[in-house]
């Protein structure tokens, strides 16, 4: 066991952790009411959304302007699953984590499928044209959720159980975190980016940049398909208007506003302009156009995001840390003779 | 067969609608490179402004219609108006973008979209009510082979195609057009040649700006309802127009909203959710075969 190693892994838990303690401690004490709650869920949400998105654009080079169309899938998918298929209001209360997590998982393979359809027009398609096709399938897939009357057609679901809490969404915020972060300093993350700085390049430096841009789309909608059944389950209530391309541009004007191509950006970007309109509303109707303004100024004069690229220690890996010993040490590759030969 | 007329007729009419847009956005993506997703909003601006100045000329409000000369009047102030909004904007806040990755000056042009539906929704004596338009033109009914065509419909189709000829001429027979063509194909080369390069980008988004009040007097005259919002689809789907047609080629994108429109139409005969989507079906296809849209030329990208 390497203690430091584990320590260093650990303490970004440790700190949710202690978000969580702290928001459930402040809402005992009456500092915090179910609005911020709900606000901070909302957040959270959106630092999903908004950290997949990230991987495709952001990391990968490729441009997706319909990510609320996976949300959309996500939210329908585990909807169907939890609502539908198992009657989630009468099922007994230890059943109803299980169902909730099949829910979430088949909301994010529908997700994740759809995805690597939509990867492959990405192999015969660049820039602009590639974000297009996103955003008319995002605006099909809303189309086709409108003509399915079993799910509510154009006025949507209703009677979702509302299972998502504080608890599971920082939970799986975390989890979608560290995953990207591990997978953008692994080789598949090395392969997306070197896909974004220069594809022709990667191309010739034997990178299967089909594979990888697909693999891309494929674990950036898996991610933003839970986020999708989380949201479904926090509202109680979806209708496919609300994933329109408004949704969409949205999680762009997080990812960008926060600063693409870093994770930090994400969290920082998504929660602060989460919580943005919310702040203003002592503005009443100026609300909105002040928002809007902000954003302008805030590209204006930090194109590169508020981040501006960069990471906070916990969600970058160091090189030197990547040639370290690993947390768990197996026994046989450190027996492999070739190491001994040397 | 006369139904089928008919519905060519509306399809025509509501691809004036989107060709004209399209027109904005293929010019700006031609020779800035950008994506402005707040064209659509122009078209609000030109139609709510319409409705603002037609309100002033109320004075010479005959029948419910008005003259003319009048009309003619109230279009080129509404067209002087949006085009300046239109050069103003991409002054304030694309320009200092210009150098900067495309994606950054797409999520300002967001920013700038929703400030223009959001600002005068604020403003009091806007507000978000759908106003009722006025009747600019006198509609006279016509049986052309069975199918009826109003004389708004003839002049909002005549007039549409007009302004897509008199572009098409602007941009390839006169001197500014081939500035225009110069600054798309290399600005830093156009701008050693002697071209000013942010007179002829500011004139570009003049000229979109003033198509698309165009086209939101056209949109306003047989849809006769103006919000703040309406510029909002409406840009989109011209925006998935252009890019049918081939994105900065002028002709692509008459074809694209014409393509557009029609299909729109014919499919909202089927339902209207297919309506709504058909022309993004047409799209992906579209571009599957054609990566680069129909006019659209495949550039090689050089290592």
């Amino acid at each position: 066991m390497n203690w430091k190693k584990l320590v260093k892994t650990a303490y970004p838990a440790v700190i949710v952790v202690a978000i969580y303690l702290l928001t459930m401690l402040l809402l005992k004490g009456g500092l915090l009411n179910k609005y911020y709650i709900q606000v901070m869920m909302f957040a959270g949400i959106n630092i999903m959304m908004t950290a997949s998105l990230n991987l495709i654009n952001g990391f990968t080079g490729q441009f997706c302007i319909g990510h609320a169309g996976f949300m959309s899938l996500g939210a329908y998918g585990a909807a169907i699953i939890t609502t539908m298929v198992f009657n989630g209001k009468n099922i007994p209360v230890l059943a109803q984590t299980p169902v909730f997590l099949l829910g979430l998982f088949v909301g994010g393979c529908v997700a994740a499928f759809v995805g690597a359809l939509i990867g492959l027009p990405s192999l015969k398609l660049k820039g602009d044209y590639l974000a297009i096709v996103t955003l008319a399938f995002g605006e099909i897939v809303r189309a086709i959720l409108r003509l399915i009357k079993p799910i509510g057609a154009a006025r949507g679901m209703i009677g979702i159980p509302n299972y998502s809490t504080i608890a599971w969404i920082l939970l799986f915020m975390t989890l979608t975190l560290y995953l990207l972060k591990n997978l953008i300093y692994s080789p598949y993350g090395r392969a997306f980016i070197a896909i974004r700085d220069n594809e022709i390049a990667a191309d010739v430096m034997g990178i299967d940049t089909t594979k990888y841009k697909i693999t891309a789309f494929c674990i950036a909608a898996f991610i933003a398909g839970v986020a999708g059944g989380l949201y479904a389950h926090l509202l109680a209530f979806i209708q496919p208007d609300s994933f329109s391309f408004v949704k969409s541009s949205d999680f762009l004007v997080f990812m960008y506003a926060g600063g693409s191509g870093s994770l930090t950006g994400s969290i920082v970007g998504a929660a602060l302009l989460t919580m943005l309109p919310e702040v203003l509303r002592f503005l009443s109707e100026w609300r909105i156009a002040v928002y809007a303004a902000i954003l302008v100024l805030v590209m204006l004069y930090r194109s590169d995001g508020l981040v501006g690229g960069k990471e906070l220690p916990f969600m970058r890996i160091r090189r030197k840390e990547l040639y370290e010993e690993p947390l768990f040490v197996r026994k046989a590759t450190k027996k492999h003779p070739s190491a001994q030969d040397r | 067969m006369s139904t089928f007329l008919q519905y060519l007729i509306y399809g025509l009419q509501l691809g004036s609608v989107y060709a004209l847009l399209a027109l904005g956005y293929t010019m700006v993506y031609g020779i800035v490179g950008m994506i402005n997703f707040a064209h659509g909003d122009f078209l609000m601006i030109g139609a709510l402004g319409t409705f603002f100045i037609a309100k002033l000329f109320t004075s010479f409000n005959i029948d419910g219609t008005y003259p003319m000369l009048i009309v003619a009047v109230i279009i080129i102030i509404a067209m002087l108006g949006t085009g300046a909004i239109g050069v103003g904007v991409e002054a304030i806040a694309y320009r200092p973008l210009r150098n900067k990755p495309r994606m950054i000056a797409l999520i300002t042009a967001v920013g700038v979209s929703m400030f223009l539906e959001n600002f005068p929704r604020a403003l009091p004596f806007i507000g978000p009510n759908p106003r009722s338009f006025p009747t600019l033109f006198k509609t006279v009914r016509y049986s052309f082979l069975g199918a009826s065509i109003t004389s708004t419909q003839i002049i909002m189709i005549s007039l549409a195609v007009v302004v897509m000829v008199g572009l098409y001429l602007l941009v390839n027979k006169s001197k500014i057009g081939a500035q225009m063509r110069a600054v798309s194909m290399d600005k830093d080369a156009a701008a050693l040649m002697g071209i000013n390069v942010n007179r002829v980008i500011s004139i570009t988004f003049f000229i979109g700006g003033a198509l698309a009040a165009v086209a939101g007097i056209c949109y306003a005259s047989v849809y006769p309802q103006v919000e703040v919002y309406m510029g909002s689809w409406l840009g989109t789907k011209s925006f998935i127009a252009a890019v049918l047609g081939g994105i900065g080629d002028i002709r692509g994108a008459m074809l694209g909203g014409f393509i557009m429109g029609i299909s729109e139409i014919f499919a909202t005969a089927v339902n209207s959710t297919f309506g709504y989507a058909v022309g993004f079906i047409i799209l992906i296809v579209i571009l599957l075969v054609k990566p680069a849209g129909i006019m659209g030329k495949l550039t090689k990208e050089k290592v």
